[in-house]
């Protein structure tokens, strides 16, 4: 049977829409900080090119939030399947103290430390993912057991030390550059790329929806949803540890205590601004992506405008609740019947 | 204040009536679920209430315990006019309730759930030696003899109910109320219960007992009130009616002769069977049931509500497991120990409950229905966009299903055209045999209709479809072979000619072996 290709055509274009129209908002928020900062921010907007290499607080803004930002990328499939995973930020010093230990104690090849490193988030990822999908613990109390000892393991792994090291490939990471911006963005990038394509060229970005939003109904269909949500944590595990060998690369030193620390929560608020809800269903990556840059400019903006650290937590805060009434059924419920005609 | 407890010795001798509900009514958005209903309890019976699924027994029993207002309606207890707030308040009242899911607290001790909320405390501290006394003696009316030190979890659930009972009467109860109390019992656990319901009964105290086994209400019951489709059927004498006659009330058919046979031209082609299930059992829910389906046949399993129906075809499809019994398929032997392993063998499943456990509901249509043929070819092979909106047109157009567009949340249809997106996200993997739980259950007349036709398609393609149903004239008219399930066990099986709702409603009320 011949299908319209002008029907399958327009078919594809409102698919299109309908996830760009998702993407507004997250959009929207980053857009109105852009334009608070190019009023109230001398410079913030400058970029100079050194070296062939771009400079600039933007620039800045696209190098730190990647790290977020990838981290988010791997939580949004966890938040799809209506899980969550805390142990994102401890997997990083875990990973972090691997690739240190390997470079300094070890002298591994440079393709060994990486294997080393994303490999260890592999494994905590599906550590989380055997709890959560064969054991049935819940996703918060499951992953909260490696974010509680995580950091511990990190220090087992660097004997209690913070490994310094100056290797230069390990340097490259996150000091190199590729078309002028930092290595970072790239990898960012091409995560985003990767996942794009492996969740919506396969049929595992529908298995994840189908599952957050209705696992007995998907299991019922014959769909194998341990094996889908277990694949999400294993992800999730591996973008944690690609973002903690950027901070390793970064900072050049493992530190077990405090590499991505606090890192999870701001995952998970990058996330549910990107409009991916807690409750699992439909993902946007693309919004994580922006609701992590979003959160970096945000901090960015308030360390240019000289807010202290110690009370920098407030306006993130006055966000995240903002996202949770705009979220909220019965705001949403309250906005409709205001806009629906009496 | 506490109210003073029943007086034990003399309750015969005082007016009889304990509670008396009138007119009691209750509506929730687009249901009534209650409609203008009566309800008399004696002082020193066992009261059974019987109904189908969504005949309002739990409504009822809800309004009585504070749980939901009544919307209309008075409830006299002891004379007095009550409207109990909360269940707290009811039991105060002296309306006590156990539930069939036991609700007391595991990891306590037996005296510690009897006297939770109430303990006697001095200078604010809790007199533990009087929680343990008056859990003695709780128990002691009811001629238990328990360690109260034990912790709940530790004991059976037959231990647990009975603690359960014991904490409602240490509320100094006049009306006891048992919601099912016997659906996780074993027979020697349910005859100890029927010995204490008896006892207290004996002492005035007026019980209301609720469950789906017929049997047991004639072994205790005094009277019986019928309810159906959130209305009152009748209060009978449980000597007088007759369980024919319960089975009628309770269906809402009358048991007759006149009814004319339907079409019977409904025989399997014969030959191997499609499916083939030998002695299915499963602890608690199933025992020793033979079950065949040929191709091109309808088969029903007709029962009461708990006569285990669902739970059959959740074994057949994998989803529980059989702790004994056989399936094979097409004559070969199989293991079945998943959906998938079922979808693998060319079965499919809609369930009974379709928006918990069937539609992915804020997904589209055309997600919904390339769901199941999605998952057989997993992850990798994915159903290009084009044959998914080819798909989703298709069973769109051939089912009717009535939507904006492929791309419409599958929520926001009505629940016949969810029923049949269900439908299609099966027929898109073109399955054996359809196992079809309560396919017509809360769809308007017209996609009811339009479901039975469709079930006949799919029979006159060759398929076999296993068809549970609660409405009785639905299943003669659909089935060329009905299985009759009585307390998990098959009663009965008509075919052909013998198919009639007398028949069924027979084999139901006949006498336990």
């Amino acid at each position: 049977m011949a299908t319209d290709p002008r029907a399958e055509r327009s078919g594809r274009g409102r698919a299109l829409l309908a996830g760009a129209a998702h993407l507004i908002w997250p959009a929207l928020a980053l857009a109105l900080l852009l334009a608070f900062n190019a009023a109230f921010t001398p410079g913030f907007f400058h970029v100079e090119i050194r070296d062939g290499r771009l400079y600039g607080t933007l620039v800045d803004i696209l190098n730190h939030g990647s790290r977020l930002g990838i981290v988010a990328l791997g939580m949004t499939l966890v938040i799809a399947t209506s899980g969550v995973d805390l142990s994102v930020g401890a997997v990083m010093a875990i990973a972090g103290a691997v690739a240190a230990t390997m470079v300094v104690r070890d002298a591994a090849s440079f393709p060994a430390v990486l294997a080393g490193a994303l490999a260890t988030g592999l494994a905590a990822g599906l550590w989380n993912g055997w709890l959560v999908s064969r054991l049935r613990i819940q996703p918060i109390v499951a992953t909260l057991v490696l974010m509680v000892a995580g950091r511990g393991i990190a220090q087992l792994v660097t004997d209690g030390l913070i490994i310094t090291t100056n290797d230069p490939r390990l340097a490259f990471i996150a000091g190199g550059s590729l078309l002028g911006l930092p290595l970072p963005v790239t990898l960012a990038a091409a995560a985003l790329a990767l996942l794009a394509l492996a969740t919506r060229k396969s049929s595992l970005g529908l298995f994840l929806e189908a599952v957050g939003d209705n696992e007995t109904a998907s299991r019922y269909a014959g769909l194998d949803a341990r094996g889908v949500v277990l694949l999400a944590y294993a992800v999730a595990g591996v973008c944690a540890a690609l973002a903690g060998l950027i901070e390793v690369s970064y900072i050049r030193a493992a530190d077990a205590n405090n590499a991505g620390l606090f890192v999870e929560l701001d995952a998970i608020l990058a996330v549910v601004i990107g409009g991916t809800a807690l409750t699992g269903g439909r993902f946007y990556l693309v919004g994580s992506l922006l609701g992590a840059l979003f959160i970096q400019t945000l901090t960015k903006t308030m360390y240019m405008k000289d807010v202290s650290a110690d009370v920098a937590s407030i306006p993130k805060a006055i966000v995240v609740i903002l996202v949770c009434l705009l979220q909220s059924p019965v705001v949403r419920g309250r906005i409709a019947a205001r806009r629906r005609p009496p | 204040m506490t109210p003073a407890p029943p007086d034990l010795a003399d309750g015969a001798g005082r007016d009889a009536r304990l509670l008396e509900a009138r007119g009691l009514s209750k509506s929730f958005p687009g249901v009534r679920a209650l409609d203008r209903v009566d309800f008399n309890v004696r002082r020193g019976e066992i009261h059974a209430l019987m109904g189908e699924n969504g005949a309002g027994k739990s409504t009822l029993i809800k309004l009585l315990t504070g749980v939901h207002a009544r919307d209309e309606g008075s409830v006299r207890l002891d004379g007095e006019m009550i409207r109990p707030a909360s269940p707290r308040q009811a039991e105060a009242l002296g309306i006590s309730t156990v539930y069939q899911e036991v609700n007391l607290v595991p990891h306590l001790s037996i005296a510690e759930n009897i006297g939770l909320g109430r303990e006697p405390t001095r200078l604010g501290l809790i007199r533990w030696r009087e929680v343990r006394r008056r859990a003695r003696a709780a128990l002691a009316r009811l001629e238990l003899d328990l360690d109260v030190a034990r912790e709940l979890g530790g004991c059976s659930i037959a231990v647990q109910q009975l603690v359960a009972i014991a904490r409602a009467l240490d509320m100094r109860a006049k009306l006891l109320i048992l919601d099912e109390p016997t659906s996780s019992l074993d027979a020697d656990e349910t005859a100890e219960l029927f010995l204490v319901m008896r006892r207290l009964r004996d002492a005035g105290l007026g019980i209301v007992f609720v469950t789906h086994f017929l049997d047991q209400v004639y072994q205790v019951a005094d009277r019986i009130t019928v309810l159906r489709d959130g209305r009152l059927v009748g209060e009978y004498e449980a000597a007088s009616l007759s369980r024919l006659e319960l089975v009628g009330r309770m269906v809402g058919r009358e048991f007759s002769a006149e009814r004319a046979a339907p079409d019977r031209a409904k025989a399997g082609a014969g030959g191997q069977p499609l499916l083939d299930a030998q002695q299915l059992s499963r602890r608690g829910a199933v025992d020793r049931v033979d079950l065949s389906v040929q191709r091109g046949e309808v088969v029903g399993l007709a029962g009461l509500l708990g006569s285990g129906r669902t739970e059959i075809a959740r074994l057949l499809f994998g989803i529980d497991r059989a702790t004994h019994g056989g399936i094979a398929i097409e004559g070969r032997p199989v293991r079945i120990r998943s959906p998938r392993d079922a979808v693998r063998h060319g079965l499919a499943f809609t369930p009974e409950n379709r928006k918990a456990d069937g539609i992915v509901p804020h997904l589209s249509v055309r997600e919904n229905i390339v769901l199941a043929l999605q998952a057989r070819q997993g992850i990798w092979r994915r159903i290009s966009r084009a044959r998914q909106e080819q798909l989703a047109r298709r069973f769109i157009d051939v089912l009717r299903i009535r939507t904006p567009s492929p791309s419409t949340p599958v929520a926001s249809l009505s629940g016949g055209n969810q029923q049949k997106v269900l439908l299609a996200r099966w027929l898109a993997t073109d399955p054996k045999l359809l196992i079809l739980d309560e396919p017509t259950r809360g769809i308007d007349i017209g996609a009811r209709a339009e479901i039975e036709r469709l079930i006949d398609e799919l029979r006159g393609e060759g398929r076999g479809v296993l068809l549970i149903s609660s409405e009785l004239e639905e299943l003669v008219r659909a089935c060329g072979r009905l299985v009759v399930l009585r307390d998990r066990r098959k009663v009965a099986e008509l075919v052909g000619a013998d198919v009639s709702e007398n028949a069924v409603m027979e084999a139901i009320a006949r006498h336990g072996d």
